[in-house]
């Protein structure tokens, strides 16, 4: 595609505000021609028409914060910017609802909540994501293990498929079996089946009292049992998290709820962890300064690591052995590691892969240097892969979204 | 909707063809195929044990069979599913036949594949957090096994003493704790599922977050329409410290609904909060003396579960608003035996409605909660214009309603009146925001009433995850769907061969 062809007519034709892509609008190293900024749902379908009448690969973008995760995409011809589409367009506090636009910062949605003590249980691992964002690359920080993840929270979404047709999924009650789930799919998807434009959720009530009590570990294996202590206790805590480094890791568990409740919780566990061989236990009411954010720094591979709940102190050890910093998830068994640039990159990923595949998880590098992607398998081998092409086919057939970002090529 | 109580007889709502389905030549095939394939026990064609299994929990529809295999694991299911794809004929899955939308109804030209035999729990892993189990085991039996290990599997439909586990994932069962709890959906992480051509493939695992489209959780919830689940790992969830259950009576379901909206508008999420109005509190009251308070309009079960400080600190708040709203009577369940009982009256209130009225219909809609006192006004308005009685048993927290619309089938007309109030309470729902069916299903029963909720378009973008899972429409076809999307070109099978030749018996044994 080029200025004034047929194609970028139609797209211009279709939306206000479309102007030539510059470098920086790069997707992964892929440069697009242009960058279209529908303002509704309706001026999106427009652009996604006007991109399958003239075979346009689309790639979506909100905030931008998270373009380089996953593959890098095949071919880029259009980038639809959905950051102008960033209204909370209701909160029915009453019902505990919000139906945000794809756009809508995380942030922004929060605030919008706070005041009538609600909020979205969905931690802002990446500062600055917006919902649509973060639903493509099903983000999820450390309340997960609480509250689930977006798939959980995700009750309702508009999307506009390839074709340009808008569709809709779920509604507006949390309880809802009418009809197939697509939020789910889309969920994660990295844009590779539709562009979501609005999403509903279920909220959760702001809790009175937090409180974050830490504790150091020797390694790994230490911290295992720590974990374990808290996981399978009844003081419900609404995340579990480590810190591994070179030297040693920090085990974090979040208590909410009321003031006298969390009080009496955060006895609880103290106790629980002194009996599972901590150190020194440390209260306090923020988090640490690593809480809910990864462990890499630009230059290094990031990579995610999930495990069966029995398996994190080998996980954790595997990771340890090839130089990785690890942060995560603990109680929900998913982790995120840092590969330093030095690393020996395929024997790591393939390694680790295995570590995590012996416990009945999987390794996806997330992220990484344009010379690591091309060097190692990102996604890892997948199940069911032929199912997931064969829904990649139905929804399109063209091939037209952000193609080669996913699993198997997709 | 039309769950009827003490219908009997033949209700053929599903005219046949002249030509007896069940002996087209493509069934004729599948059926000698699955004989020479299956063990002799597994494979059921004589047509008194067939019509055993012509209906579901919604027994108002009724279909014999063609064939019925009792399949007991993943290698028979497969089997039977590569042998309809072979012929091209459609395929049912059927649990414990508990469902109440007819999603295990069963087709006259198909094989209705019961996975009640696969029953083993295979393991409890508590140190995963995860059960793994087969379709066929019983909700309640997965709790009974991991509660020595101090977990338990959150999802509970009131059927939970029968229902099964694969019926659960086909229709994203719910139950009174979902409110904070989550459904089917979110207790599900992996599963061992035959796809429509017979492939065995994984879903999920016992990690979370698998890579690749989260197509198990398009499966859950899916009605049976997109393959079947022969194996499910399960989350479990641990146990709670402290459990308190308590009964608030009130005078009218206003008050009842009012106490629900101030308990979650101050940040409480209860476990259960379960509402019954008059007409239902008396049935439950004749069918098992639960000795709900004297003269309550409605009562409200709260249940308060978690850690036990906060459970005490909830529960004084639940008091509080209940008191607030008008309750004039609040009892807390002293120990498990009060506590059962005051569970007792409101898991049987289905069956209850028994009792006062010979026949009824147990609708399952779902609004915004905050409608919850505007559309039981509408309901009594409706139930009073039409002289139709309606018990209403709520999921109040969650806004899920299900009203139980009673008539007596010998007094003519009544039926069909039942059946209007019962639809118009859906269009209620609908009106005020809501979806049709909360955890029922859409199955054969609610098909009519899915497109006042989606558009064309949205329907048809559904359909897409169910051509790519099942292009020839076997797996329950004419479910869900009422118009069924083509597929397009899709890479056909040559039929006629037969299946001994292509897969060879050493390959199945």
């Amino acid at each position: 595609m080029s200025d004034g062809s047929p194609g970028a007519a139609a797209v211009s034709a279709a939306c206000d505000d479309v102007v030539p892509a510059a470098e920086a609008d790069a997707v992964d190293g892929v440069r697009p021609e242009l960058i279209a900024r529908p303002r509704s749902a309706a001026e999106t379908a427009e652009v996604l028409a006007a991109a399958a009448a003239h075979e346009l690969v689309v790639v979506a973008r909100g905030a931008g914060t998270k373009l380089s995760w996953g593959a890098p995409p095949s071919r880029v011809d259009v980038v639809v910017d959905l950051s102008g589409q960033d209204a909370v367009l209701d909160h029915a506090a009453g019902d505990l609802i919000a139906v945000a636009q794809a756009g809508c910062p995380i942030a922004t949605l929060q605030k919008t909540l706070a005041p009538a003590g609600q909020r979205l249980a969905l931690d802002e691992t990446v500062a600055g994501s917006t919902i649509g964002g973060a639903v493509a690359t099903n983000l999820s920080g450390p309340r997960r293990m609480l509250n689930g993840t977006l798939r959980d929270l995700m009750i309702g979404t508009t999307v506009v498929r390839a074709d340009g047709l808008l569709a809709r999924s779920g509604g507006r009650v949390v309880k809802n079996v009418a009809g197939y789930d697509l939020g789910k799919l889309i969920t994660g998807s990295f844009g590779t089946l539709a562009v979501i434009t609005e999403a509903v959720f279920r909220l959760h009530p702001l809790p009175e009292a937090t409180a974050y009590l830490t504790v150091d570990a020797a390694d790994g294996a230490s911290a295992g049992p720590l974990v374990a202590a808290v996981v399978h206790s009844a003081v419900v805590p609404s995340a579990v998290e480590v810190d591994c480094g070179a030297s040693g890791c920090v085990v974090a568990v979040l208590l909410e709820g009321s003031a006298d409740g969390v009080a009496e919780r955060t006895r609880t566990t103290r106790a629980l962890l002194d009996r599972a061989g901590a150190s020194e236990v440390t209260v306090a009411s923020e988090p640490p300064s690593w809480w809910g954010s990864y462990p890499w720094t630009d230059g290094q591979s990031a990579l995610k690591l999930t495990t069966a709940l029995s398996g994190l102190s080998r996980v954790l050890a595997a990771a340890h052995r090839h130089g990785a910093a690890v942060r995560g998830s603990a109680g929900s068994g998913v982790l995120y590691a840092a590969l330093p640039p030095d690393a020996d990159h395929r024997t790591s990923v393939s390694e680790l892969r295995l570590a995590c595949r012996t416990e009945g998880g999987s390794l996806v590098v997330v992220d990484a240097p344009p010379a690591v992607k091309a060097a190692v398998d990102q996604w890892g081998p997948v199940p069911a892969l032929d199912l997931m092409r064969a829904v990649k086919q139905q929804f399109d057939p063209g091939n037209r979204l952000a193609p080669g970002r996913f699993v198997g090529g997709i | 909707m039309t769950t009827t109580h003490g219908v009997s007889g033949d209700v053929e709502n599903i005219a046949e063809p002249v030509e007896d389905p069940a002996d087209g030549v493509a069934v004729r095939q599948v059926r000698a195929a699955l004989q020479e394939l299956l063990p002799v026990a597994a494979v059921i064609t004589d047509r008194a044990r067939l019509r055993t299994y012509e209906c579901d929990g919604l027994a108002h529809y009724r279909v014999t069979p063609a064939v019925v295999v009792l399949a007991e694991d993943t290698g028979q299911v497969a089997t039977t599913v590569r042998v309809c794809a072979e012929y091209g004929v459609p395929f049912v899955a059927r649990g414990s036949g508990t469902g109440l939308s007819g999603g295990a109804l069963p087709r006259a030209d198909g094989v209705l594949v019961v996975t009640s035999r696969m029953r083993a729990i295979r393991e409890i892993a508590a140190a995963d957090q995860r059960a793994v189990v087969e379709p066929g085991v019983i909700n309640l039996d997965v709790t009974r096994a991991a509660t020595a290990d101090g977990y338990y599997y959150a999802p509970d439909p009131s059927s939970q003493q029968i229902c099964s586990i694969g019926g659960n994932v086909a229709e994203n069962s719910g139950g009174a704790h979902c409110l904070k709890y989550g459904f089917t959906a979110n207790h599900v992480v992996g599963a061992e599922f035959v796809t429509p051509d017979g492939t065995v493939v994984e879903l999920g695992g016992r990690a979370p977050d698998s890579p690749g489209y989260d197509l198990l959780g398009a499966v859950v919830g899916s009605e049976g329409t997109l393959g079947i689940a022969t194996v499910l790992t399960l989350r479990l969830t641990r146990t709670p410290e402290a459990v308190r259950t308590v009964l608030a009576a009130f005078d009218s379901t206003d008050d009842a609904g009012a106490a629900t909206s101030a308990i979650i508008g101050a940040g409480i999420v209860p476990a259960a909060i379960e509402l019954m109005d008059a007409l239902a509190i008396e049935a439950a009251e004749a069918a098992v003396h639960c000795r709900y308070p004297e003269g309550a309009g409605a009562v409200l079960v709260v249940e308060v579960d978690g850690p036990a400080p906060e459970v005490e600190r909830e529960l004084a708040q639940v008091e509080e608003h209940c008191r607030a709203c008008g309750a004039f009577e609040f009892r807390v369940a002293a120990d498990d035996e009060e506590r059962a009982l005051i569970w007792r009256g409101r898991k049987s209130a289905f069956a209850a409605v028994g009792r006062i009225s010979p026949d009824y219909i147990v609708q399952d809609g779902v609004i915004p909660r905050t409608a919850l006192p505007q559309v039981l006004r509408s309901i009594t308005a409706l139930s009073e214009s039409s002289g139709v009685r309606v018990a209403n048993v709520f999921h109040a927290g969650d806004g899920n309603l299900h009203p139980l619309v009673l008539f007596d089938e010998s007094e003519p007309g009544q039926s069909e009146a039942a059946e209007q109030v019962s639809g118009k309470i859906l269009d209620l729902c609908i009106e005020a925001g809501g979806s049709i069916t909360g955890e029922h299903g859409v199955g054969m029963d609610k098909m009519a009433y899915l497109p006042r909720m989606f558009s064309d378009t949205d329907l048809d973008t559904m359909q897409m995850v169910r051509c790519a899972f099942d292009p020839r429409q076997l797996s329950n076809p004419g479910k869900i769907f009422p118009t069924p999307r083509l597929c397009g070109e899709v890479p056909g099978r040559h039929k006629g061969e037969h299946p001994l030749a292509r897969h060879g018996v050493a390959e199945i044994f």
